[in-house]
């Protein structure tokens, strides 16, 4: 069968959603970035866990732990969103519903990280 | 014309049932449900980051919550998705290069990240009560 594709598309390579793997490619990108993020989250939550509530302001408000938290934060939100993402478009195949939930799957980790980060910042600089 | 084919039921291919449950299906389903918990679950970090931005009361309110043993039950098991979760990533980008993919090594490593979740939560709670009691 003749290809009807242009030479344009063909070399672009991006097919007939034209986002070619780019999902694929960002889902394994913050994978990556995670890992690092989480393994000192993991060790930040199991040392604050429970502690007083000045020894785990003075922590967060530590330049190095609130850049680390944050850009965990950020990793961490985008990679859940693309991946629910895959989830949604699985299991739910009736059209409004779907797109109901491809929007709050967009304002979940936004609402999340806005009041973590507004938190953290708040704390940071001394609120 | 352009309705006749619509109408037909058409046939499917056969779905998760039909199939004998091996190691790397169970791991797989594992990881999605994982996945899903921890979407979840970050709003429980910035609750508590929320909590250390206000008062004392509120700080030690939150903190309250989560020192119950019902608390403790939902952190033990986020910890134990969180780090089976980290595990079967790190085997998906194993697979991703193109390692690891024959039966006997693909079935041992979705093992492996069983055990190792369950171990290494072990590990980051017993260390965690070691250095305070935990919450």
């Amino acid at each position: 069968m003749a290809d009807m594709r242009t030479p344009l598309n063909r070399v672009r390579g991006l097919g007939s959603t034209r986002d070619g793997t780019e999902h694929f490619w960002r889902q394994r990108l913050t994978a990556v970035s995670n890992l690092p993020l989480i393994l000192f989250f993991i060790g930040f939550v199991v040392a604050y866990s429970g502690a007083p509530y000045d020894e785990v302001r003075s922590a967060l408000s530590n330049p190095i732990v609130t850049l680390l938290i944050a850009f965990a934060l950020l990793s961490v939100l985008y990679h859940m969103r693309i991946g629910m993402q895959v989830v949604i478009e699985d299991y739910v195949h009736e059209e409004g519903w779907k797109i109901a939930l491809i929007l709050l799957n967009t304002f979940f980790p936004v609402v999340v990280g806005a009041i973590a980060l507004f938190a953290l910042l708040r704390i940071a600089f001394g609120g | 014309m352009s309705k006749s084919t619509a109408t037909r039921a058409r046939p499917l291919s056969p779905h998760l049932q039909i199939y004998r449950v091996t190691p790397t299906m169970a791991m797989s389903i594992m990881h999605r449900i994982t996945g899903v918990a921890l979407y979840f679950g970050t709003a429980l970090f910035a609750l508590w980051l929320l909590a250390a931005a206000g008062t004392q009361e509120q700080f030690d309110f939150v903190n309250g919550l989560f020192g119950s043993w019902l608390g403790r039950l939902v952190l033990f098991g986020y910890t134990w998705v969180l780090l089976h979760h980290m595990l079967g990533g790190i085997r998906h980008l194993i697979w991703d290069t193109g390692h690891g993919l024959e039966k006997e090594t693909s079935t041992r490593i979705s093992s492996a990240t069983l055990i190792g979740s369950v171990v290494l939560t072990l590990v980051v709670w017993v260390v965690g009560y070691a250095v305070r009691g935990g919450f």
